[in-house]
């Protein structure tokens, strides 16, 4: 308890229970307005605001937000810190999500001077280093996707989406196709292909799957008309299955004058031993915060680079990166571009951490596709007996376990998912895809070793086992976290969105 | 291999268990003319040459800390404390994942609601989200809100937006059918057709003006008011909310976060209580868990495209939680009077650099009707391009010529001083641009 018991909070007798153990927010932590930094001197005449700013609405009295002193706030950080799951704690088998280990190295690199210290306005021969270095990460994705040409602008897998549909909307538009204004996105999606398309003004059909989980070609082929603009598909789809009748689906899309999107969110399945690019995709997003290591931040910032085939290239966000001779630049003299979709050129940090992952790799890096695939296709068969699984074609990086039918009736995937963090390991991905009812969708990564993967799996038959003993004990988890189980629905029926100081 | 934990002897025994022969055979549904193609792939480097390579790269730019830097327009060079840096490095933040499991992720979700706070208390508003990409998409995002609230299709922007925020709302809105309009006097020309009058706080050419009236204009005619508007800004100014405005948006990148080349930034949202369902992006709430303690979640997901799908408020997923966090660090270490400070500090070193440049034969402001705060539009002897690259050679960034946004203001430059502007590069910048000063055409 000694830890929660801070000077200044509201608890210098016993904590209420409503403290017991909890962390003051940085409001309470007992910093005033005056206990900011020492600043610099202005080292200029000082004049008077009134005088410089005339007729300017200043604020009467500074924002009510406490500065709080280093050695205080320093610890709040810590604890926060201790409160949360990450990486270099444990596994984080979050299916769809590619939770693999974040280099080092790469977080150092970022920071150097010269790049972290650079300015977008600074002029091109200042920031040659730069331009080379988006120049040459273009080219790297454009080999491994086998796309022609790249933007590394959007900040975000679902950003890549919406930009990527933009181009195909343009790409149609350029060929007078105006009257293309669907798109068939499979049942088992991502939920931000169906909120990209209707951002971009697309109406959404949803296509239908077979029994194996792979998309029903036949239900592809009764929606494609002159009405579709695009089909949106993930490979390996969300259930980790190879779409088997993909070069089918290219075919007939291409028929029907539609173009295929492919969703990168899988591609650490494929990475370096397929490319969507030969698969008939022309359009490709990927996620650098997953299939390219950078680190997700808490939720951010990741990085949607968007590849093109050849034909759509005219449509990609200004300003590209080319080269002439020598010399880097940035081009924004391209007519046919749907326009910039962010600020500058993209999330430059993130970009400096996945070209560092993949000039380690390089030539090899189709050893993070073969050991993301082994090491899941070995969890799976070690969680097979505990859990029945969503379908019974192979898997490749990420599978679906139900707790649906197994032995343990009433046992629901989300006591499961609970009851693991007790244990120091996160839970997989809970209820997606909306296709599986009760689904926990693991995804181990190929970072994790096979120590690790056997103390999940054995971790699960503990909580399974304990559940066939003692339901109502799984029910209640978690037991062992810094707080039980989180009230969600009084969070949303009775909304606290920020602290306010006590009347 | 770098990351790949497990050797021959735990290979074998995994497919062992999964009862294949060989790695290969895991990828039998991939077709087999799909599969290994001749990829032109560098060798792969060793921790060592990666730290080298990367180096040479990066020793290739001119980082402004090396230079004597005037460069702003949207982007700041501003003192970071050491502590927020320290807190980004931290894997317990870097490494995480979305806090969806809240038992396990209270660190990450108590930062987010703290942002929440601080972000609202700036910017005078009921409600802020966790984050979003960058000040450009905030701002878009803020404008399709408002075409989604009012169902108007004709949006009026201020013609001194930032042009990387206007193109972006551009963009957006080319995608659902809006009209984007510019207007010198948004106040004046807002009407009953227009989902929304968007503002900057200040402007791109760096000066307030007075915007209260916009909100009172656009609230008379059922329109939305958006400001778009520096943070730190908000902690020295009457904040947006205060004079009225429904919607605040902006780039977080002045509160602790680095250029980095223009990204990754940080967009932060605040709203009126009114508009919180109509908000995109994720919402941390305050709640209790099972045993009465105080929690936090993510909450008011039915917003969202995982649970809404193509119903959602916007398909953002992830978010800028990482940059946010550096933003919150730097907000509870600064506190609200230490923000001021630092703009008093910048308004001081700006109008005193004005003050000397123009006294200089042929130097002036361009926007000497407007006051401003750390930014100014000064008009060079000569093209500004010329003058800029002159300076350079000096080891001087004077600034960013206006030529690339207008080609009326090819003698303009925009110049920017901040804490990070020490009076002697004010000195030096005064010293080079006097050789200019004259009737004498520039010659590079």
């Amino acid at each position: 308890m000694s830890e929660a018991v801070e000077p200044g909070v509201e608890m210098r007798q016993v904590p209420a229970p409503e403290w017991a153990g909890a962390e003051p927010l940085v409001f309470e932590l007992g910093g005033d307005l005056e206990m900011g930094p020492r600043e610099v001197d202005a080292g200029v005449p000082d004049r008077p605001l009134g005088e410089l700013l005339p007729g300017v609405a200043l604020r009467a009295a500074p924002a009510a937000l406490p500065a709080v002193p280093e050695p205080v706030l320093a610890r709040h950080l810590g604890r926060l810190a201790r409160r949360n799951h990450n990486l270099h704690q444990g596994i984080y088998p979050l299916g769809s999500c590619t939770m693999k280990y974040n280099p080092v190295v790469d977080e150092e690199l970022a920071r150097l001077a010269g790049f972290a210290d650079i300015h977008p306005y600074q002029d091109a021969g200042d920031v040659q280093g730069a331009l080379q270095l988006m120049w040459e990460l273009e080219r790297l994705l454009c080999e491994i996707t086998g796309m022609a040409r790249i933007s590394l602008q959007p900040a975000a897998g679902a950003h890549g989406e919406w930009t990527g549909l933009r181009m195909i909307q343009a790409y149609h538009a350029a060929h007078g196709d105006t009257h293309r204004t669907r798109v068939l996105i499979p049942n088992s999606a991502h939920g931000t292909n169906p909120a990209s398309a209707a951002l971009a003004g697309l109406e959404v059909v949803t296509i239908q799957s077979n029994a194996d989980g792979t998309v029903d070609v036949a239900d592809v082929a009764r929606h494609l008309d002159s009405s579709v603009a695009a089909i949106m598909m993930t490979n390996p789809n969300t259930l980790g299955v190879f779409e088997k009748d993909i070069l089918e689906i290219a075919r007939i899309a291409h028929e029907a004058g539609a173009l295929l999107y492919y969703d990168g969110a899988n591609l650490n399945a494929l990475v370096g031993l397929a490319r969507p690019g030969d698969m008939g995709f022309d359009v490709v997003h990927l996620n650098l915060h997953k299939t390219f290591s950078t680190p997700h931040g808490g939720g951010g910032p990741g990085s949607g680079p968007v590849g093109v085939a050849e034909a759509l290239a005219a449509f990609l966000p200004t300003p590209t990166v080319e080269r002439d001779g020598d010399r880097f630049l940035l081009d924004h003299d391209r007519p046919q571009s749907i326009g910039k979709v962010r600020s500058y050129y993209g999330n430059f940090g993130m970009l400096v951490r996945a070209y560092a992952y993949i000039r380690t790799y390089g030539s090899s890096i189709s050893a993070v596709a073969e050991n993301a695939v082994l090491n899941a296709r070995y969890l799976q068969s070690r969680l097979r007996g505990i859990f029945p699984m969503a379908v019974t074609s192979d898997s490749m990086h990420e599978f679906v376990a139900t707790t649906r039918g197994s032995r343990v009736a009433g046992l629901r995937a989300l006591d499961v998912a609970k009851r693991l963090l007790d244990y120091g390991v996160y839970a997989p991905t809970a209820y997606f895809p909306t296709t599986v009812p009760e689904a926990l969708m693991f995804e181990p990564t190929e970072t994790e070793s096979k120590q690790s993967l056997d103390l999940l799996a054995d971790v699960c038959a503990a909580v399974f086992a304990e559940a066939e003993r003692d339901l109502d004990h799984v029910r209640s988890a978690p037991h062992e976290t810094p707080v039980s189980r989180v009230d969600e629905v009084e969070a949303a029926r009775r909304p606290v969105l920020r602290w306010r100081p006590a009347e | 291999m770098a990351y790949l934990p497990n050797g021959a002897d735990e290979r074998r025994q995994m497919l062992e268990a999964i009862g294949a022969a060989s790695v290969e055979e895991l990828f039998a549904t991939v077709p087999e003319p799909l599969r290994h193609p001749q990829l032109t792939l560098p060798e792969p480097l060793a921790e060592q040459d990666l730290v080298a390579e990367l180096e040479r790269l990066a020793a290739r730019n001119h980082p402004l800390g090396s230079l004597d830097s005037f460069l702003g327009a949207g982007v700041y060079r501003r003192y970071v404390p050491a502590i927020v840096r320290a807190a980004i490095a931290r894997p317990e933040f870097y490494t995480a994942y979305t806090p969806y499991q809240a038992e396990a992720s209270q660190g990450t979700l108590q930062t987010i609601f703290e942002f929440q706070s601080m972000i609202c208390e700036l910017t005078g508003l009921d409600v802020a989200n966790a984050s979003l990409y960058d000040g450009a998409t905030a701002a878009a995002e803020g404008v399709m809100m408002a075409v989604a609230q009012t169902g108007r299709h004709r949006v009026l922007v201020a013609a001194d937006l930032h042009p990387e925020t206007l193109t972006v709302i551009r963009t957006y809105g080319r995608g659902r059918g809006v009209e984007v309009v510019t207007t010198a006097d948004v106040g004046a020309t807002v009407g009953a057709g227009d989902a929304c009058a968007v503002v900057a706080l200040p402007g791109f050419l760096g000066t307030v003006a007075e915007i209260a009236p916009v909100a009172q204009a656009a609230r008379a005619v059922g329109a939305i008011s958006i400001c778009c508007a520096d943070p730190i800004a908000c902690a020295l100014l009457t904040p947006p909310g205060d004079l009225g405005f429904d919607i605040t948006v902006g780039d977080g990148q002045p509160l602790g976060i680095p250029p980095s080349f223009g990204g990754p930034h940080l967009g932060f949202m605040a709203v009126r209580q009114e508009l919180m369902r109509r908000m995109p992006g994720r919402l941390v709430g305050l709640t209790h868990d099972h045993d009465g303690r105080r929690a936090y979640a993510l909450t008011l997901q039915a917003r969202e495209q995982h649970i809404r799908r193509e119903k959602a408020t916007s398909n953002i997923c992830t978010n800028h939680a990482l940059t946010a966090l550096a933003a919150t660090v730097y907000m509870a270490r600064m506190g609200g009077a230490g923000m001021r400070r630092v703009a008093e500090i910048s308004v001081q070193r700006a109008h005193a650099l004005a003050a000397r440049l123009t006294v200089l034969d042929g130097f002036e402001l361009a926007e000497p009707a407007h006051p401003y705060l750390w930014e100014f539009a000064l008009r060079v002897p000569g093209d500004a391009e010329d003058f800029a690259r002159a300076m350079r050679h000096q080891g001087i960034v004077a600034g960013l010529p206006l030529g690339r946004f207008d080609p009326d203001r090819r003698e303009q430059l925009l110049v920017c001083c901040t804490e990070t502007s020490p009076p002697t590069s004010l000195d030096r910048y005064v010293e080079a641009a006097s050789r200019f000063a004259g009737p004498v055409t520039v010659s590079p």
